[in-house]
């Protein structure tokens, strides 16, 4: 069986990033896995810009920004495979994978960085009342049809769910000719970007309905038209506000679920409010040696972000493989609820350590508190904070010092 | 008017798919016509996928004597045909003294039937037996003999497997008239004409309609809708057993059963409707199996839904099977509801012996292979065998369906056989590409640029399931 | 007699809220941004809105490549540069940055590829 220090599970922004911060720490040997026919990821089908501010301090399409990081691969020579699809990762780190060239074959590698990414709730899922007529897509699907196939699947259309994929797609099908009726979203508030609320919809006029849903689907060939409603607070369907909008296309954008398939294979334990493997600060999982970053870890409002979490991941194998990781403390981080969930899950070295998390529901005037017990180690006021956007908080070891758990809490005046 | 068939099978069904793979064992030119772009599209798509032990019919009916024969021959059909099944047992769970007394019925019932092994099962055992069963269940009648199978892989499977022997399908054939020319029927659609000595009148909610074609107007067919929950692959383990509640009026009531691939299915919902094209989901449907179930099985993650679905059972007016000749020359296989999918391949036979008995002389085929490869061999085969048939057609090492683990070799196999998938839906069906838990979102786009290759038809051609249900309306871009 | 227009800021993610108030087209005052590239989209805002517009074109392979302006366009003039987008095609192979039509409809803007394809 082929022997390899590092094999990074995905080549996209997380993967190559993660395999870019390791190579630079001294890894030379290891191997990126990737399944599409290019490096990139989904990044390749994301051709609007917005990416890279934080980053490279510049508005990049989601194809540049994946090549800023394709060309050091390159440039690099840090070795990758295509069209390749793991199939199991076991505990002790052997990947099972398989191509048209090698077939089906075997690494045994020493660690592991999962960056597999995420997939899109489809429609099943929601268990939609109606007909199963065609033209029913999660947005990123009509994405690839649009910017990769260069086909049109929708002329008319419903958005379900204001995720960021649902209102870019929205502006997409409409600047190819496309006439979109409305974006239906279930909560109160918006889980996209404020920007693209105004730049997607606004600025043709597309209205968001908030707090409403699609309670039928009608069509037996093509879908034909969606019943829309408003919800109550309970999110039931309030039946005198039934609509019917005639259309063809119900585009979903209604969450991402981190793809962790492969890390249940490894026995990575997972939480279940993230969907992802539970981390500590250098983003290894429960499973010695296996790292996990980008949205297979938790899902990402911003790749800018993916990337450095990346590099932890890449520069902790590293320091793995030299046999340099520290883990000398055990601090489990939990959360009120308000918060609903911090990442890293447990600090288990004395550093600097950035804390991100995400609250529950829109909050406004909030006060973020770190508790050590009934001691108050960190606070800090926020004017608002909302779901759509991840939170962060950097801890200095003085604070955590001798602390034996951290629990993130939200005061809400 | 074109060379005869000898057989024309209206429907490709469950039950058409049996009987014209049993029928292609001898020296028939055979045509199946079905009404929509691809088999195994009615009820057969959408069912609960149990092969019942044979004790819920009444004593003496059809229904009984073929669901506990083809309860018998399923193994080794499916075991032929390539088709998953497996022998994994049902439990119909009893609350209180009333629930006994009815099983003890069954019991009694199921063994006149002939029904082997069945016995009645006290908390204790059923509890070992079932960890995840109704707290308050406390007895259970088991029967050992009871299966599931996939239903839509087993009418598919047996029309291809008819169609390697010689018969002919014909989609898209929604028959409108049927004429009697004195030795052959005329068998028309909208836009084509088949011509043929015999007829099987295998046309499911529609069998009375066709059945009336002739003058045959002694029954009626009813849709009885039934909706359905599906769970993710990672739920399948739950429960072991199929698991039914004590029967009440509306029939077998609520079931909570693995499936053969390892999902968990949840209803069905049973109402009466007039509409024989209405298969939406209802809210109300969905919210009853989701509190229902919990009658039978402790704890089900609904939160793991991946689809919802909903199928017509083609209720007969007569209670029972109504397989008879009302004329010469034309055999209605009608009403062929909850048992049929467990007595197909004994209805098949038994439509054999009302041939046979009406005078149609049988010669058997000797060319007949009662064989069709299994289309999910290449994932169960070791890293050995994979490579084996990656090294003949790379095309296997190229996972298309991440969800399910569908390699582009599989697809390519599934659109080349009989019968071959014009359609996504088609594709789903036979590889399972698109049935995991992105539902297509990824490979669907992949899927329908193979299907219109290998089709030879245009990319925004390709459709969901055939007629109106396309998926792209056309380029995005001006062509030069 | 002035009025007071709310905006989102769209230059980052943050999404600033902004207010500016206006007397006829004169911006009397902005609140709510946080950079100075939030204030000029203000300004931009109230006078002449201006988008980057991001799209695909034909190749000479038969599918399409990713392109975007260079330069943020007049927003009332999107749908003008999506029909000459429609009809431009690229020659491949293309590299990121290559010019595929210059001064877009005379807006300063070039409409550059963001995707390399051989």
């Amino acid at each position: 069986m082929k022997q390899i220090d590092l094999v990074i599970i995905g080549g996209g922004p997380a993967g190559m990033s993660a395999a870019l911060a390791a190579y630079e720490q001294g890894v030379t040997n290891l191997l990126i896995l990737e399944r599409d026919s290019r490096l990139g990821g989904i990044l390749r089908q994301c051709i609007h810009n917005g990416f890279g501010l934080h980053r490279f301090g510049e508005e990049l399409t989601g194809p540049e920004y994946a090549w800023r990081y394709e060309e050091k691969v390159l440039e690099k020579k840090i070795p990758y495979l295509l069209d390749t699809m793991v199939l199991d990762i076991s505990p002790e780190k052997v990947i099972t994978a398989t191509n048209t060239s090698l077939g089906v074959f075997q690494i045994q590698a020493k660690a592991v960085i999962l960056a597999m990414g995420c997939r899109e709730r489809p429609a099943g899922a929601l268990a939609l009342a109606g007909d199963r007529p065609s033209g029913i897509f999660s947005a990123g699907t009509a994405q690839k049809y649009v910017n990769m196939k260069s086909y049109l699947p929708g002329k008319n259309v419903v958005i379900l769910g204001s995720g960021d994929i649902g209102l870019i797609m929205a502006r997409r099908m409409t600047l190819e000719g496309a006439k979109v009726h409305a974006v239906c979203e279930l909560m109160p508030y918006s889980g996209g970007l404020a920007r693209n609320i105004e730049q997607c919809l606004n600025d043709f006029g597309i209205p968001l309905k908030l707090s409403h849903t699609v309670v039928k689907i009608h069509g037996k060939g093509r879908l034909e038209g969606v019943t829309i409603a408003k919800v109550d607070e309970n999110r039931r369907p309030i039946p005198e506000s039934f609509e019917y909008i005639p259309c063809d296309t119900l585009l979903l954008s209604v969450g991402l679920i981190p793809e962790n398939e492969l890390s249940k294979t490894a026995q990575v334990e997972l939480s279940p409010i993230t969907n992802g493997a539970t981390v500590d600060q250098n983003r290894q999982t429960s499973t010695e040696g296996i790292f996990a970053c980008g949205n297979v870890l938790h899902v990402h409002d911003l790749v800018d972000y993916v990337s450095e979490e990346a590099e932890i991941a890449g520069n902790a194998a590293a320091a793995y493989l030299r046999g340099a990781l520290q883990s000398n403390l055990h601090i489990p981080l939990s959360t009120d609820g308000k918060i609903r969930y911090t990442v890293p899950q447990t600090i288990t070295e004395e550093k600097e350590i950035t804390v991100y998390f995400r609250v529950s529901d829109i909050f406004r005037n909030a006060t973020v508190k770190v508790l050590d017990g009934d001691r108050v180690i960190y606070s800090r006021k926020k004017q608002k904070v909302a779901p759509g956007e991840m939170e962060s908080i950097l801890l200095k070891p003085v604070q955590f010092a001798g602390a034996k758990a951290l629990k993130f809490t939200l005061e809400v005046e | 008017m074109n060379h005869p068939y000898d057989i024309a099978i209206i429907g490709g069904g469950v039950v058409g798919g049996m009987i014209a793979r049993t029928l292609s064992a001898y020296q028939f030119r055979i045509c199946i016509l079905e009404k929509e772009n691809d088999v195994a599209r009615g009820a057969s798509a959408a069912n609960s996928s149990i092969v019942h032990a044979g004790f819920d019919a009444h004593e003496g009916s059809l229904k009984a004597e073929l669901n506990v024969k083809g309860a018998e021959m399923m193994a080794s059909v499916c075991r032929e045909l390539g088709v998953k099944y497996q022998n994994n047992g049902s439990l119909v769970l009893g609350f209180d003294l009333a629930d006994r007394e009815a099983l003890e019925a069954l019991l009694r019932r199921g063994t006149t039937n002939g029904v082997k092994d069945l016995r009645l099962l006290e908390q204790e055992e059923l509890r070992a037996l079932e960890p995840n069963v109704a707290k308050d269940a406390t007895c259970a009648l088991y029967a050992p003999t009871a299966g599931i199978v996939c239903p839509y892989e087993l009418t598919i499977a047996s029309i291809g497997n008819a169609m390697d022997n010689g018969a002919e399908l014909f989609t898209n054939f929604a028959v409108t008239g049927i004429e009697d020319l004195g030795d052959v029927f005329c068998i028309s659609s909208e836009s084509a004409k088949v011509s043929a000595r015999y007829v099987i009148n295998a046309a499911g909610l529609f069998a009375d309609a066709i059945a009336a074609m002739v003058g045959d107007t002694s029954f009626t067919i009813h849709p009885r809708r039934g909706e359905y929950l599906l769970l993710d692959r990672e739920c399948g383990g739950m429960v072991k057993q199929t698991l039914f509640r004590t029967p009440g009026k509306m029939g077998k009531g609520l079931l909570v059963t693995p499936t053969v691939d390892g999902n968990l299915l949840v209803g069905p919902t049973s109402v009466d409707q007039e509409d024989k094209t209405d298969k939406s989901t209802t809210p109300e449907g969905l919210s009853l199996i989701r509190a229902k179930s919990a009658e039978n099985a402790e704890g089900v993650p609904f939160g793991k839904t991946i689809t919802s679905f909903c199928g017509l059972r083609a209720v007969g007016s007569t209670g029972d099977f109504i397989i008879n000749l009302p004329r010469e020359r034309f055999v209605n296989v009608a009403g062929i509801e909850s048992p049929g999918l467990s007595s197909s391949p004994a209805i098949a036979e038994y439509v054999v012996e009302l041939l046979k008995d009406a005078g149609l002389e049988f010669r058997t085929n000797p060319a007949f292979d009662p064989i069709r490869p299994a289309t999910h061999a290449f994932r169960e085969g070791s890293i050995e065998e994979k490579n084996a048939m990656i090294q003949k057609d790379p095309a296997y090492g190229r996972i298309l369906c991440r969800c399910e683990g569908v390699s582009e070799g599989e697809i390519l196999a599934a659109i080349r056989q009989n019968p071959r998938p014009r359609d996504l839906d088609g594709v789903k069906r036979r590889t399972r590409a698109q049935m995991g838990r992105c539902q297509g979102g990824f490979c669907s786009p992949y899927i329908v640029e193979l299907l219109a290759k290998e089709n030879g038809v245009p990319f925004e051609s390709v459709t969901k399931f055939g007629g109106g249900s396309i998926i792209n309306f056309g380029k995005t871009k001006e062509e030069a | 007699m002035a009025n007071t227009r709310e905006l989102t800021c769209i230059v980052c993610p943050k999404g600033c809220p902004m207010k500016v108030t206006l007397e006829g087209k004169e911006i009397l005052t902005i609140e709510g941004f946080t950079c100075p590239r939030g204030k000029q989209y203000a300004i931009d805002e109230c006078t002449h809105p201006m988008r980057t517009l991001t799209s695909t074109v034909r190749t000479s392979g038969g599918g399409v490549v990713a392109v975007k302006t260079d330069r943020a366009i007049p927003k009332e003039l999107m749908f003008d540069c999506m029909q000459v987008i429609n009809k431009t095609v690229a020659t491949l192979p293309v590299r990121v940055g290559d010019v595929l039509v210059s001064n877009l409809l005379d807006t300063g803007a070039n409409l550059i590829v963001t995707a390399n394809q051989e």
